[in-house]
């Protein structure tokens, strides 16, 4: 028995044309854990106020945990997965590693695209706006202070990489 | 968790959005950012069989001005909003009030309009619109009508708006010059506990004020008797009398215990940030 249509969308995952058949009432972490099996995404509190499960959705961050995949179709998503290139981690991740700006690792997903995205438009963030760019992401091990060293170390590095340019 | 099953319309135009909630009444929800009808529709608090996503109508999240008011389509986000020139130009206190809403990803996905319609007693927007003297613009089958966005909210997700209506835009008149505003909220959750709006405009003796609460009542409280006594005093004694009669009409709220706080917590708050909102005005 099922009288509500299923439907397929097409979007952008981690720079490559994907498409995917689901239902309507599909969420964006299901369809990416379930369906395409990238697990890097993390659930956690399920009601937007953790930031487990963040991904970006044309550059900005959201919940995908309280999103229909629907929304999706013609967007581009970027998850966890897609961040390092070609076997090269990203800045964000090198910074986490060097500064210690994890523990349990299970927020670190959520908050390396937070920062992606905090960092794209802040290229040289202050430290009061690292704090309010990140308040919505929760660390339940590193109490902060390593994330907020990682982030203020990369946004000095972006200003001296822009002041030489 | 996961919705109830449901089929969803992705209508271009307001014709057919209007066309669709005829068809299926009671059995419809429109959906915007989905940051607050998602989570109802997960916990199957609430259960549609249709679901009408509004986010390909066009032009439903432009922000204007027009005929000296700024103009805020009901699908503008919070982020745009806090963007926004516009916004930052004119309204420089709900640019700020719109950046401190949740958290950045309600930001980037939740709408005014949603945050509106959905009226859930703590959200940021409703004192600070209702102090600006914003208006609603919503729109049925049958034509438009406008509603001052005082009378919009009855309670806790409760609001005029008809089953078959949407809210098209809040318009929000724009301030004299010399005219101030200030926003404070406090909570230790996401959302305030409580908030108040002030805004203060050049009178033809002292300034002519307007106080309003939110998020500790079940809707927005106009604080008229706090205006009383300050409207038409200069600066440093309308300070002084916000400070000496504000905890005597604050007493006289409906303040609502919640999972925020209690009654007499709130009332602090309130107390508290009346003065520094009216301060905040005066600098």
């Amino acid at each position: 028995m099922n009288e509500f249509p299923m439907m397929t969308i097409a979007f952008e995952l981690n720079g490559k044309q994907t498409s995917v058949d689901i239902e309507p009432r599909e969420l964006l972490i299901d369809v990416l854990r379930d369906h395409l099996d990238l697990t890097g995404t993390k659930r956690s509190c399920d009601v937007e106020v953790c930031g487990a499960c963040t991904v970006l959705v044309d550059g900005l961050p959201i919940s995908s945990c309280t999103t229909l995949a629907a929304d999706m179709d013609g967007r581009k998503v970027l998850t966890i997965e897609g961040v390092a290139k070609d076997g090269q981690l990203d800045p964000i991740q090198q910074a986490f590693i060097t500064h210690g700006a994890l523990q349990c690792g299970f927020c670190t997903a959520g908050m390396v695209l937070a920062v992606k995205s905090l960092l794209a438009l802040h290229p040289a963030p202050d430290e009061e706006t690292v704090r309010h760019y990140l308040h919505g992401n929760v660390c339940r091990c590193t109490g902060y202070v390593k994330i907020i060293e990682a982030v203020m170390d990369l946004g000095q590095m972006q200003a001296t990489q822009l002041e030489r340019n | 968790m996961l919705p109830a099953r449901f089929e969803l319309h992705r209508p271009e135009s307001l014709a057919e959005v209007f066309d669709l909630i005829e068809t299926h009444g009671d059995d419809a929800t429109v959906l915007a950012g989905g940051t607050e009808l998602l989570i109802t529709l997960k916990t199957r608090v609430l259960r549609y069989d249709h679901v009408i996503d509004l986010k390909r109508v066009p032009g439903l999240s432009e922000v204007v001005l027009k005929d000296g008011f700024l103009s805020i389509g009901a699908l503008a986000t919070h982020h745009q909003l806090a963007n926004h020139p516009l916004v930052l130009e004119h309204f420089p206190v709900y640019a700020r009030l719109s950046e401190h809403v949740a958290n950045i990803r309600v930001r980037v996905a939740g709408t005014l309009g949603g945050n509106l319609c959905f009226a859930e007693s703590h959200a940021d927007p409703p004192a600070m619109l209702c102090a600006l003297g914003a208006r609603l613009r919503l729109a049925s089958k049958d034509g438009e009508r406008y509603l001052p966005m005082e009378d919009f909210i009855i309670d806790e997700f409760m609001t005029e708006r008809g089953d078959d209506e949407l809210l098209l835009a809040v318009e929000i008149p724009l301030l004299p010059t010399g005219a101030r505003a200030a926003y404070h909220g406090f909570g230790h959750l996401e959302r305030p506990a409580a908030s108040v709006a002030a805004v203060a405009l050049p009178a033809a003796k002292g300034w002519e004020w307007r106080f309003w609460v939110g998020a500790a009542c079940g809707r927005p409280t106009r604080m008229e008797a706090l205006e009383q006594a300050v409207n038409g005093l200069d600066a440093e004694a309308a300070l002084a009398q916000v400070a000496e009669q504000v905890a005597a009409v604050v007493e006289q709220l409906d303040v609502h215990d919640d999972i925020h706080g209690g009654e007499d917590y709130k009332r602090h708050l309130i107390t508290v940030m009346a003065q520094r909102a009216a301060k905040e005005c005066m600098q």
